[in-house]
């Protein structure tokens, strides 16, 4: 069964390379790389980050397109790998002669297209690489051609701690964290730096390693400290067990947590009164989010995540900036990039320095068995 | 137990340097509790919950020992069957507490049977070392085939809604919970139970006949294959037990569940001294207290590095741990 598959997506591999061989009739339509991981490991992520993209290029294309052309997005498989993302990046820049790419999802993948894209001066904006390394290289220096439409770890490890200073009014937190993940790690220390920095205090500091079941210890000891706020920025499935270990042992101080948690097996008795943040809120009554859900969920029958809602907003900032500069040359588009604010799902957008986008994270409250839209979190 | 006392007292006369880390780590103890005595309570709490739990294990571990002298690798993957039987039929099925209990204690019992007639009868009389890799080669083998998507999935599962609800309470700053009273409970019935079989029926008598001597049990009359195949199944309604308490106190199942737990146990079973029942609980007890106190007071980090250094220096410095030199009843 496998084998047909392979051979199957083999086919189509090579119906999108023939087809790509084709004279590109240039000048009727605008090209678009939309690149991300269509198989593999996590070819759900891709399917969210492809769909996401092609709304915005649908709604675009029904407005009239972008600059008179209708827009045609061309699709290149980079299954979250440097390898495949450095040839899927080459083959769309290269052969498709595109100068705009949205994509990829993964960091991994995102860099080396980067490093191609900013070579060929392609300007390339990300919905969900979330790495630093993302935008900026390992010299310290921004790279013109590359945004991203997500915040990174920094930003939402001081989201977090915004929740405690401003929502929750903490002044002391207990913090766990499974010391042999980045993304976790990353976010416990940027929500310990950005919290000691306002005043508030750390009273347990704990880490865990991903095999370990049994946080009897760690928990008798947040009871004991009595902290304000409980900072569990892990993924969804150590939340379950820590959140329903605590709760067996009495800890009512509120559980934060970052995106991670944002899943449909997120237990939501053993989350109960807790906030997490999240790139959107898909109940944020802000039309152009209602809008995006509702044709999205037309189309796929779900509700979109926060994969799919970061890919339309790098699809509708890169079409804004576009439509802006007037004129298809990268060179003067990535400049209005940098300068733009737009207002997408995930917010109003604007690009720092490091053309990280300067946004609010979504603060999600987790009560009576349902995840809501609680408030915006602005560090 | 005065015997097993007195053996104690003369082998830590014969190992004089064990006496003064003992009181080492007695003060540091000691002065960490005066620190701050709820908290360390609350360990101790935390420790012999998770002890109760790890004894059932390790029973398992030293019943099989103590009467085909293998070490049962699998028996930490039986643990998770266990604990998915459980799950099953209290969620899927809506069975009861004790009906979902028994359920996996027959299940896993049928499932150690098989586990023992397919791979382990057929090398009773190869050399030990073999058996031992095809306990660790079936461990493997259950833990990777259970992962299938159509038997129980790699995925983790949140085992909700528990078949007990919590219900925690304070003493003095202590939490316990009903949980806790239960696990304590069962344990202690499962241990009478499993210490009249050994010590007051026939069965327990030929158990004990065939791990002093197995030919001459065999001449005596013993059928010694169905007494090997009865042990392997009472350990296994042990861990069963034991895996349901673990996943409704760690209220998330997944295949490889089993692999920790079981070494942990193991551990408690060579620490107490490996083939001797009472051996088994106490040191499942301090091996579940060592977890909490090293958790607690040391790190988080440090805790399994910590608890497998005493493996190796239980094995350095007194092999037979705790009780096995003091019991020739090996059952």
């Amino acid at each position: 069964m496998k084998r047909i598959y392979a051979l199957l997506s083999l086919m189509l591999v090579a119906s999108v390379l023939l087809s790509g061989c084709q004279p590109a009739q240039q000048s009727t339509t605008f090209k678009i790389g939309l690149l991300g991981p269509l198989t593999g490991d996590v070819a759900t992520f891709g399917a969210s980050n492809r769909d996401g993209a092609i709304l915005a290029f649908e709604e675009w294309n029904a407005k009239g397109g972008v600059l008179g052309k209708k827009i045609e997005w061309i699709l290149g498989d980079t299954q979250c790998d440097p390898k495949a993302a450095a040839d899927a990046g080459k083959k769309v820049i290269d052969e498709d002669k595109v100068k705009f790419i949205v994509g990829a999802v993964c960091s991994s993948a995102s860099i080396p297209i980067a490093q191609y894209a900013n070579e060929k001066k392609v300007l390339q904006i990300s919905g969900t690489s979330t790495n630093p390394l993302v935008t900026v290289g390992e010299d310290g220096k921004v790279k013109p051609y590359t945004f991203r439409a997500c915040f990174d770890d920094p930003f939402q490890g001081s989201a977090i701690a915004a929740i405690a200073l401003n929502q929750l009014q903490a002044k002391t937190a207990a913090v766990v964290y499974d010391s042999g993940n980045d993304y976790i790690k990353g976010l416990a220390e940027y929500f310990k730096a950005a919290f000691e920095a306002k005043g508030g205090k750390i009273l347990v500091w704990e880490a865990f390693v991903k095999e370990d079941t049994d946080f009897s210890a760690i928990l008798s000891k947040v009871k004991d400290a009595n902290p304000d706020v409980f900072v569990v920025p892990t993924y969804y499935d150590k939340m379950n067990l820590i959140g329903a270990q605590a709760k067996q042992k009495g800890i009512t101080a509120p559980m934060i947590g970052g995106d991670g948690w944002d899943s449909a097996d997120l237990d939501t008795a053993a989350a109960d009164g807790g906030y997490f943040t999240n790139h959107y809120a898909p109940s944020d009554p802000r039309p152009i989010v209602q809008n995006f859900v509702k044709s999205y969920q037309a189309k796929h029958n779900v509700v979109p995540d926060a994969l799919a809602a970061l890919a339309y907003d790098a699809s509708i900032i890169l079409l804004e900036s576009i439509k802006k500069a007037g004129t298809d040359d990268p060179v003067k588009v990535k400049d209005v990039m940098a300068t733009i604010s737009v207002e997408g799902v995930s917010g109003m957008i604007s690009f720092d320095a490091n053309h990280n986008p300067v946004k609010k994270a979504a603060i999600l409250h987790v009560t009576n068995g349902k995840v809501e839209f609680f408030d915006w979190a602005t560090p | 137990m005065r015997r097993y006392l007195n053996q104690l007292v003369s082998s830590a006369r014969r190992q004089w340097y064990l006496i003064p880390i003992a009181l080492f780590l007695f003060v540091w103890l000691a002065t960490r509790m005066r620190a701050n005595p709820v908290l360390f309570f609350q360990f101790l709490v935390d420790g012999i919950r998770l002890g109760f739990v790890y004894a059932l294990i390790a029973l398992g571990y030293t019943m099989v020992y103590g009467i085909v002298r293998l070490i049962n690798f699998a028996h930490g993957d039986v643990f998770m069957v266990g604990a998915f039987t459980a799950y099953y039929a209290t969620t899927r099925y809506h069975w009861g507490f004790l009906p979902a209990m028994l359920l996996a204690m027959v299940v896993c019992a049928f499932l150690a049977v098989i586990i023992e007639r397919v791979a382990y009868k057929p090398l009773r009389d190869a050399p030990r070392i073999a058996a031992l890799i095809t306990a660790i080669g079936m461990s493997f083998f259950l833990e990777y085939f259970t992962a299938l998507d159509f038997v129980f999935t790699p995925n983790f599962i949140s085992y909700v809604p528990l078949p007990i609800i919590f219900q925690p309470w304070e003493i003095g700053g202590v939490t316990f919970s009903n949980v806790m009273l239960i696990v304590m409970a069962i344990t202690t019935a499962l241990m009478l139970l499993l210490w009249f079989i050994v010590y007051r029926t026939k069965m327990g008598k030929a158990m004990r006949a065939v791990a002093w001597d197995k030919p001459t049990a065999r001449l005596m009359g013993i059928d010694v294959d169905m007494v090997i195949t009865f042990t392997f199944a009472l350990g296994a309604a042990l861990a069963a037990v034991g895996g349901m308490l673990y996943v409704i106190v760690y209220p998330q199942i997944r295949t490889f569940l089993g692999a920790m737990p079981g070494l942990k146990a193991f551990i408690a079973a060579v620490f107490g001294g490996i083939g001797s029942i009472p051996g088994a609980f106490i040191g499942s007890l301090i091996i579940g207290m060592v977890e909490t106190l090293s958790q607690g007071y040391i790190s988080s980090l440090m805790r399994d590095a910590i608890v497998f250094s005493i493996l190796i220096l239980v094995l350095l410095f007194k092999p037979t741990g705790l009780f096995g030199e003091a019991s020739k009843e090996k059952a």
